[in-house]
């Protein structure tokens, strides 16, 4: 639920990926982690995740500081990552545990509410990309985690489809209330999901500045509210200096 | 109701109708693929057995197919036949058995520990490259000429595209999809069960294949070595005897049985490889 970073830091072979990072991330926040390439987000991710050990510093979630996968992390990667050899159905009881009949129906159910009913039984290889990509959004839900990281998830997709399943994935944190830490590089997507945007900047990369975004959900897209954030965003990345 | 009933019947007739027409569809496919492969087989036979009752390839050399065929008959209606084929494939099976077995319990180990890699690797890497055959002699030498050395031959011949063929299969499993294994906390044992080894299958059929096809021919070379039963031994004797009708149909009978067992495993292999993205030939 709760999620602390205390003075994380990352060194690649003596070179130093991010440095000195602390955040904190209350229960059900939408957390962004924004910056240009190369500055460590996903570095970041990875730590928060427990697929990497290697970082110096505290990462607590839930007041336990052991490094390592926990239970309660869910992760969707920039690409899809399905096993190719197991149906979509399959794919999203991955990693559920118990009889078959109770993973099944659960299954069933998240995929419904990805839109994916009736597909149950197709493999990767008959999907688009961006079904695939609600096949594992649904395999990360299924396990309802409290955390939930997400690598630029939907940064490969079509301008629409990577709409609809920002909506969607606004929809299941509606219901599930998970916490969520978003890398992104899409100021857009940012400014649309996200509670706070943390901008990290620099090699290795810092924390720049945070921005609270509070206004009410659904923001309408392309709103001048959004729109003067996203100044702002670019502003702090240097980038609007024309 | 009447009328829905029978729209309800009609529906399910040209349902069945459809699924019908589609495997007639599917089965002409499948006839037009074997008419179009046998079209060059049927002219070549056809084309050298009139050349063979013009005289023009003398029957002390080259007989006639049905002078071959004939003998293939011959011998099964003696019986002697069965004994050949059966001695052989069962030659060939036992080998390939050990032989992958082997590849399998030494490739999987290769293929996850690094150390193991570190200690077999070399070794194994420089037997590859001794010629196979070199060592007849001395299996002969060590387990005489019975049917332990050809066995061992065999299963020789088989190891290497199977053990290569795994360790490249676990190699080059995708870091990308053990990530996700290891993010639902799987344990090694899981990890490799559910993640590993059907992730590396594809590489492992292909090494079957290849090592079946190494074990027909090491079975040739180990028939023809020193054996009183077999194909191979067909092959000796008909030299022997200056019977080359006798050596064409063992050849014949060793492609028959060959592509009968590649068939088998190629049925295995699009069984268990059906998710596999790949691509179709226009």
């Amino acid at each position: 639920m709760s999620l602390e970073l205390r003075n994380v830091s990352r060194t690649f072979d003596g070179k130093t990926a991010v440095q000195n990072i602390s955040v904190s991330v209350k229960p059900g926040e939408i957390v962004g982690l924004l910056g240009t390439s190369g500055c460590g987000k996903s570095t970041l991710l990875r730590a928060i995740s427990g697929l990497d050990n290697d970082y110096d510093g505290d990462i607590v979630i839930n007041g336990d500081t052991t490094k390592g996968i926990h239970d309660t992390t869910g992760f969707i990667f920039q690409e899809p990552r399905l096993l190719p050899w197991l149906t979509v159905l399959d794919n999203v009881t991955f990693g559920l545990k118990g009889k078959k009949e109770e993973k099944e129906a659960r299954a069933r159910q998240y995929l419904e509410s990805v839109g994916l009913s009736g597909n149950e039984h197709l493999y990767p290889r008959q999907l688009s990309g961006g079904m695939a990509q609600r096949v594992a959004i649904a395999r990360a839900l299924v396990t309802s985690p409290e955390i939930l990281l997400l690598d630029e998830p939907f940064s490969a997709l079509d301008a629409f489809t990577k709409m609809q399943l920002q909506d969607l994935l606004l929809d299941v944190w509606k219901t599930y209330q998970s916490t969520i830490v978003l890398v992104t590089h899409d100021i857009d997507e940012a400014t649309y999901l996200c509670d706070r945007v943390i901008i990290l900047r620099g090699q290795p990369g810092e924390i720049d500045r945070e921005i609270i975004i509070s206004d009410q959900r659904p923001r309408p897209r392309g709103s001048e509210r959004l729109a003067s954030y996203k100044a702002e965003i670019l502003d702090s990345l240097d980038l609007n200096k024309r | 109701m009447a009328k829905n009933l029978e729209a309800l019947t009609s529906g399910q007739l040209t349902g069945k109708a459809a699924a019908k027409t589609n495997k007639t569809k599917r089965n002409n496919g499948k006839l037009k693929r074997v008419v179009l492969g046998s079209i060059l087989p049927v002219i070549l036979i056809v084309v050298w057995e009139l050349l063979s009752r013009m005289g023009v390839f003398p029957s002390y050399q080259l007989p006639a197919p049905s002078v071959i065929f004939g003998t293939i008959v011959d011998m099964a209606q003696k019986g002697t036949l069965w004994g050949h084929i059966g001695i052989t494939t069962y030659r060939v099976f036992a080998g390939f058995v050990l032989g992958t077995v082997v590849a399998i319990v030494l490739g999987s180990f290769v293929g996850f520990y690094r150390k193991a890699e570190q200690i077999f690797d070399p070794m194994i890497q420089a037997f590859r490259s001794i010629p196979s055959l070199a060592w007849v002699p001395l299996f002969i030498l060590w387990m005489g000429i019975g049917e332990t050395s050809k066995i061992t031959m065999i299963a020789v011949g088989v190891f290497f595209p199977v053990y290569l063929n795994i360790v490249s299969g676990i190699l080059g499993v995708d870091r990308k999809l053990i990530e996700v294994g290891r993010m639902y906390r799987l344990n090694t044992f899981q990890l490799v069960s559910r993640i590993i080894l059907p992730a590396s299958l594809p590489s492992f059929l292909v090494g079957l294949r290849s090592g079946l096809g190494l074990g027909w021919m090491f079975v040739v070379a180990a028939e023809l070595m020193g054996a009183s039963q077999g194909l191979g031994f067909l092959l000796v004797f008909g030299q022997n005897m200056t019977q080359p009708e006798v050596i064409l149909a063992s050849i014949i009978l060793f492609a028959i049985i060959g592509k009968l067992s590649d068939w088998v495993l190629k049925i295995i292999e699009e069984r268990s490889l059906h998710w596999q993205d790949r691509m179709v030939k226009s």
